[in-house]
């Protein structure tokens, strides 16, 4: 039996990955915004079998609170094997672009908070000599492109820091998994048409990233596909990148 | 890959937009007509807004309670019978009523009040429902039980989800020793075997159902097996679950269910129990759902799809009318490799629109091609307008609006509490308001 913090819990993905540790047993912590899907989503796991889940109610971006979240996680499953950073929000590009507040706001929400997160998760862990940091990335932050470049600078962001992150720990017995998924079947890509075999759904996913920890993978596209696309996608030489509209 | 929305059928096959709701609370769409949907296991249009959009459940699937002390289960609308099994069946509790397949969501078993084979002393699915919210499409939440909200409860279950969302659903599943089953298959060789066999069996065993030979005719006509059987008890050993999950990986451009691999397939089958009669413990999976083991096998039938008949027709016309439509489809020459026939018992049904009365119900597929199909199904619908029976919604993507009201003469009773934006493709067409 494991206990694992999960921040952003009501996401689709989060969610999918809480059942799979469910069935498992594990206690959880659960973290997100709203509080009314953040108990829905606490109540499901418990039936599901969790040993034991607690709940925080949490704007990510509040980093002023993350250490007492943490501290409160600590309390109440005694030990911490592992968190799990999974929220995220997926901005309008164009709207990004017409407000230097929005595109903040964004690289906050999906870089900053993360890098919070996982600076206090790392340095805990590095103490006690063990512990798992899992962090949803994106394809999207392997190359910036005109359509999503705002989001994609924050996952980037979070890529390279991770990387550092891990190369840091890695003598220090703390493990560090760079999560990144393509397309998704989930509420935050509602807006898009998902016909075709690039699409994912959560179900799937969520197996992948709980195999993934498992096996204490360092970087990871899901589905597996993914990094050939983004093998090519990274390798097109700028001048005709620029000029292409990914 | 996301599900384009389209029924289990794949006929009539169009596309179908539709938009997922995620969080009971969020609202319904503000404008235009939908419907609900759950996992789309319909196989006809019931479950199908063509021109319109479904508003899909498949994100909805959230415990909400289990006790399992009293068997009573909470969750939202979305949930699979999958979903339920594999929490509660560890801690000795079963679905009280399950249909043919554990992919159905639980709000679409209320909505289609399914039925399973033990109909002869559980009635449906709706028999055990213990209360749900009911969202309109005007905003209000309505709770119903058979106390509360009494005839919204009835008007629901078997609604075919034309009276609103349902949010979220209370059931009492049933205790079993062993969700295993004690099974035995009777090889028998005459229609009239198994009118006997079910009236033998319907006491002693909780399960019943015949696998049948469509193709079979003259003196052999209606043979095939009759199965029966039991929970097991604590104390025996439970079976593996089938360890194997096959996929059809896409639909060949030909029906692979035709009359040359269904004549074989079937004759076969009959065949391969060599013993008249044979005694087995199954493990729940391929008991319940022997299909569920082929993933996609809808795909099977190639792109044209299939249709689905099940109708049920009353016990003194039993015999003859189900000899009539066996005829009928042996002369055809069409049919399917997994043929059911059992008989329905006298649980009454607790929706105004369901689908299960007492006597014979009959259910088998048949690929789509094309007028000599549909021939086929007009005949098949005539002889249950003669034996005053009723086809199933759920199965059907071809019953005209005159017998839908033969068959469903509460309909003017359910038309009061039909949510005015919600609509079906199948409503519309038994409604007579398509061509």
């Amino acid at each position: 039996m494991k206990n694992w913090i999960v921040i952003g819990a009501t996401s689709a993905i989060a969610e999918e990955v809480c059942r799979v540790w469910a069935k498992r047993g594990y206690g959880l912590f659960l973290v997100a915004r709203n509080e009314e899907k953040l108990n829905a989503v606490a109540q499901d796991v418990r039936v599901r079998g969790a040993q034991s889940v607690d709940c925080f109610v949490l704007d990510v971006i509040d980093t002023d609170k993350h250490s007492e979240c943490w501290q409160q996680a600590e309390s109440v499953m005694g030990k911490i094997d592992g968190i799990f950073v999974a929220h995220g929000t997926l901005p309008d590009q164009k709207e990004c672009e017409s407000s230097i507040d929005r595109t903040l706001l964004e690289i906050n929400t999906n870089a900053l908070s993360v890098i919070s997160f996982c600076t206090l998760a790392a340095n805990e862990f590095e103490k006690k000599g063990t512990g798992d940091i899992a962090v949803i990335s994106s394809v999207a932050g392997d190359r910036g492109r005109q359509s999503n470049y705002v989001y994609g600078a924050a996952k980037g962001m979070v890529s390279l820091f991770l990387q550092g992150l891990r190369n840091r720990l890695a003598k220090k017995g703390v493990h560090v998994t760079t999560i990144k998924p393509g397309f998704v079947d989930t509420p935050m890509t509602s807006g898009f048409d998902k016909g075709g075999p690039l699409w994912a759904s959560p179900e799937a996913v969520s197996l992948g990233i709980v195999n993934a920890i498992d096996k204490k993978r360092n970087i990871v596209y899901l589905p597996w596909f993914w990094w050939g696309i983004m093998m090519i996608i990274k390798h097109i030489p700028e001048f005709i990148f620029k000029k292409l509209s990914l | 890959m996301p599900k384009p929305y389209i029924s289990w059928g794949r006929f009539p096959y169009q596309e179908q937009t539709g938009t997922d709701i995620h969080w009971m609370s969020d609202g319904l769409p503000l404008d235009g007509e939908f419907l609900p949907q759950g996992n789309g296991r319909s196989y006809g249009d019931s479950c199908m807004n063509q021109g319109g959009m479904v508003l899909s459940t498949r994100f909805l699937r959230r415990f909400m309670d289990f006790d399992p002390e009293t068997g009573i289960i909470r969750c939202e609308s979305g949930t699979l019978l999958a979903d339920i099994l594999a929490v509660v069946e560890p801690q000795g509790w079963f679905l009280p009523v399950t249909p043919g397949t554990k992919f159905a969501s639980v709000g679409g078993a209320i909505a289609n009040d399914v039925h399973g084979k033990n109909h002869h002393v559980a009635g449906t699915f709706g028999c055990h429902i213990n209360q749900f919210e009911l969202l309109r499409s005007d905003g209000d939440r309505l709770i119903c039980s058979s106390t509360q909200n009494s005839d919204w409860f009835r008007a629901t279950i078997g609604g075919l989800g034309l009276t609103g969302l349902i949010t979220w659903v209370e059931m009492q599943l049933k205790k079993v020793g062993s969700s295993a089953i004690n099974t035995e298959s009777i090889r028998y060789s005459t229609l009239s075997d198994f009118f006997q066999l079910s009236e033998e069996s319907e006491h002693d065993f909780e399960y019943t159902v015949a696998w049948l030979d469509c193709l079979a005719s003259g003196a052999q006509l209606g043979r095939g097996h009759f199965i029966r059987g039991n929970h097991g008890r604590v104390t025996q050993p439970k079976p593996q679950p089938p360890s194997r999950q096959f996929r059809v990986p896409f639909a060949p451009p030909l029906s692979l269910v035709n009359n040359f691999s269904v004549r074989g397939f079937n004759s076969l089958y009959y065949h391969s129990h060599l013993q008249q009669r044979q005694w087995s413990t199954q493990h729940y999976e391929p008991f319940f759902y022997p299909l569920d083991g082929i993933q996609d096998w809808n795909l099977m039938y190639g792109p044209k799809g299939f249709l689905q008949f099940q109708c049920v027709v009353p016990p003194q016309s039993s015999h003859d009318a189900i000899k009539e439509m066996l005829e009928r489809i042996a002369a055809a020459g069409s049919g399917s490799f997994l043929v059911v026939l059992k008989m329905f018992g006298n649980v009454p049904s607790p929706g105004m629109l369901s689908f299960p009365r007492p006597g014979a119900t009959l259910a088998l597929d048949f690929p789509y091609q094309g007028n000599k199909t549909i021939q086929l199904f007009d005949a098949l619908e005539e002889i249950v307008v003669q034996a005053e029976g009723a086809i199933y919604p759920a199965k059907d993507a071809h019953m005209g609006a005159a017998n839908f009201m033969k068959f469903y003469p509460q309909v003017e009773e359910f038309l009061k509490f039909k949510d005015p934006r919600i609509s079906s493709s199948f409503w519309r067409r038994v409604m007579g308001k398509t061509q």
